[in-house]
């Protein structure tokens, strides 16, 4: 670009034209080309570590969302049965050459080394569709080298859902590389028989919900954190600074100290026989059986996570007031307003951007904690972030893990974009 | 404001008091918590909870056992060992690769800077959930997976947005005067970055550094997901310590990584500090 700019400016003739430098180049060119190498310079230092987060870190994630879509399960199990089942209208049961390929499809496979096999991921596949897809493919994969024909008759015999019309349907549609059957599964639809997309029964509805949950989780403790951070950054403001910053280290502090050391924290004031439990029954105020259950639900997670983000509320709202001169308060109040007014329509419209750049980081990291809710939560304290664990660790199921996580980070993102644009990464201050 | 003045109507002193009481308990709200367990790890018994012995300073409510628990804990001493070791190589590739980047994004030449900000910065802002998985799968498929070295890596990205953030920021008020005249003296650049750059953005550097070892120190989500048996870090034993056989051991090992907090927000302010002396203005 700047190449095509200075051959296209060197036809015009300008004042530097003449000059030369001492070894005969045009002076202009001799600028641009230090200009380059300055630039080259400044990004060759940049480029290691950017090569090392495009690799270790950016790469990875890109290939996670990958999985969302890709479905290459039914495509590399099946190739023959897909290739007969174009024929198929969707209507019935398809005819016996469709069997057949399924019969060397499975042939095939059985062929290949036990690691290579692609009938159990297929079954796998194919059970994350339809609940009892995996057995027949299990119980009938063994069997098939015995078969004879008529296949279709074989097939029906060894398992009955393969006279189902419902599996043949879901073998086509996902007969494809690419699937988003995990985002619907993710959003809590899921095929009807005519092959739409239709919200599921209202009991089995679970995504949409958590989504929701940790967004009220995450509203609520930004809501506290707000109405715990405000008085202190304030009242922080207002002192001298040698006081202040005596007091900055209450602040600092939790911020400084390992998470789990705070969860820990809170599990010992929290449960049952915590501190908060006994101090109460030794002041007479709860009886023995009466002791409130404060952790592994909901009120663990937000007492918790609210001490846990409290500090990165505090630290750009504090920063702000500081800079806001206490004369504009005097001077309202001199031309006649209630100090209520004054705080009200002087003071707290100049906070705006203290509260904005600490209620959007909040924000942004309480909606994707995993740590405190997986410790404290319980069940009805969990968020987003646990159930996409619980997908990669338990059951496995990837690819609804990566469809969860990438609507997750999207909103992460579309936030984050939203905080830049308010704030601007530079006043980002980190204590 | 700090003192009430005389002329203040009733309700002025309510509040004017009435505030502070707030504030104190949001104070106490904050530090509590974290100062409540240093004595609790002092008990004699196994409990959580203060025993009538600790209430009453009896000498024999406190003990030293659960600091012996951990020092004779083949695994705690592993994880400590662990922590260490993959914090101090991860603090030391982030702060090398981001002092590097910040150099080159404060230069005024620099192409494309906002977009290569956005991607140095990214592993802060991606939830660490996100970030997890996807190095789970990318970490497996390269036999990283259960390494040390992959977790000092995943540490190492983790940990360079804090060192490019506060290197970037001394590099504000750094005087590029300074590295011309050098130049111009006859320094090589090599020369000139560890004589004239370097010591006058070391604080920067430094608590950069910290900054990382801290994120390193205290991650759990990625070692959750990328580290194997070998690979536990102190917080992957207070995890499991936490799930599995909760016992006041957990306490001891709080308790010293308060003390460890302690000394580096002192560390940092003492930083800040000399960097405020050597610019004579207030960084911030």
């Amino acid at each position: 670009m700047t190449q095509a700019d200075a051959s296209a400016g060197s036809t015009a003739s300008s004042p530097t034209e003449g000059l030369v430098t001492a070894d005969g180049v045009s002076l202009k060119r001799s600028l641009q080309r230090a200009e380059r190498r300055r630039r080259l310079m400044a990004f060759l230092l940049v480029s290691p570590l950017l090569a090392f987060i495009l690799i270790i870190f950016i790469w990875p994630i890109a290939q996670m969302m990958w999985r969302s879509v890709d479905n290459p399960q039914v495509v590399e199990a099946l190739p023959r049965t897909l290739e007969a089942l174009e024929e198929w209208d969707g209507e019935g049961l398809p005819g016996e050459e469709v069997y057949a390929a399924l019969a060397r499809d499975f042939i095939e496979d059985q062929k290949l080394p036990r690691i290579e096999q692609k009938a159990g991921p297929l079954g796998i596949r194919l059970n994350y569709e339809l609940s009892a897809a995996r057995g027949a493919v299990a119980r009938t994969v063994g069997d098939v080298p015995d078969f004879e024909p008529p296949y279709k008759e074989a097939f029906l015999d060894a398992h009955r859902l393969w006279g189902s019309t419902e599996l043949w349907r879901v073998i086509e549609r996902e007969g494809r590389p690419l699937t988003a059957s995990y985002y619907v599964a993710a959003t809590d639809r899921e095929y009807n028989a005519d092959g739409d997309i239709v919200l599921r029964d209202e009991n089995r509805r679970i995504y949409v919900p958590l989504f929701g949950r940790t967004l009220g989780l995450s509203l609520t403790i930004l809501g506290l954190t707000f109405l715990l951070g405000f008085p202190i950054a304030y009242y922080m403001s207002i002192l001298p600074m040698r006081t202040a910053n005596l007091l900055m280290i209450c602040v600092l502090l939790p911020f400084w100290t390992s998470l789990l050391v705070r969860t820990t924290a809170w599990i010992v004031l929290l449960q049952q026989q915590g501190v908060i439990n006994e101090t109460l029954i030794a002041a007479g105020l709860l009886t023995d059986d009466g002791r409130l259950s404060l952790m592994y639900n909901m009120t663990g997670t937000v007492v918790a996570m609210t001490h846990i983000l409290l500090p990165f509320m505090v630290l750009p709202l504090y920063s702000v007031m500081r800079t806001i001169p206490p004369s504009y308060m005097r001077a309202a109040k001199s031309l006649g307003a209630t100090p209520f007014t004054a705080f009200r329509r002087v003071y707290f419209p100049q906070t705006l951007p203290g509260i904005g750049a600490g209620g959007v980081l909040v924000f942004i990291i309480a909606i994707g904690y995993y740590i405190t809710p997986a410790l404290v939560g319980g069940q009805d304290g969990r968020m987003i972030s646990n159930e996409i664990a619980r997908h990669m660790q338990q059951s496995l199921n990837w690819g609804l893990a990566a469809a969860l996580g990438t609507m997750l980070l999207v909103g992460v993102l579309i936030l984050y974009w939203a905080y830049n644009r308010l704030v601007g990464t530079d006043s980002l201050k980190l204590g | 404001m700090t003192t009430l003045p005389p002329y203040a109507t009733n309700l002025e002193r309510v509040w004017f008091y009435a505030f502070r009481v707030i504030c104190g308990l949001i104070f106490l709200f904050l530090l509590a918590p974290i100062l409540i367990m240093i004595p609790l790890s002092f008990n004699a018994e196994p409990y959580f909870t203060f025993t009538r012995d600790m209430l009453t300073f009896d000498p024999a409510g406190y003990s030293l056992r659960w600091y012996q628990d951990l020092f004779a804990s083949d695994s705690w001493m592993r994880s400590i060992h662990n922590s260490f070791i993959i914090g101090i190589a991860a603090t030391f590739l982030a702060t090398t690769l981001g002092t590097l980047a910040a150099l080159g994004l404060s230069r005024p030449q620099m192409p494309y800077k906002g977009l290569i900000m956005g991607i140095l910065i990214s592993p802060m802002i991606v939830p660490l959930i996100i970030s997890a998985a996807g190095m789970f799968f990318f970490f497996s498929s390269v036999n990283l997976a259960q390494t040390h070295i992959g977790v000092i890596f995943a540490h190492t990205a983790l940990g360079t947005p804090l060192v490019v953030i506060t290197v970037t920021a001394t590099l504000v008020g750094f005087d590029h005067s300074l590295t011309r005249a050098a130049a111009n003296l006859g320094a090589s650049p090599t020369y000139t970055f560890f004589k004239v750059t370097m010591p006058l953005i070391a604080p920067g550097v430094i608590s950069g550094a910290l900054f990382a070892f801290i994120t390193s120190f205290d991650e759990i989500v990625v070692v959750l997901f990328v580290a194997g048996v070998e690979q536990r870090t102190i917080p992957r034993e207070m995890w499991s310590g936490i799930r599995e056989q909760i016992s006041p051991t957990i306490l001891a090992v709080a308790t010293l990584l308060v003390v460890i907090s302690v000394l580096l927000i002192t560390t940092l302010e003492l930083l800040r500090r000399r960097n405020e002396r050597i610019r004579g203005v207030s960084a911030g």
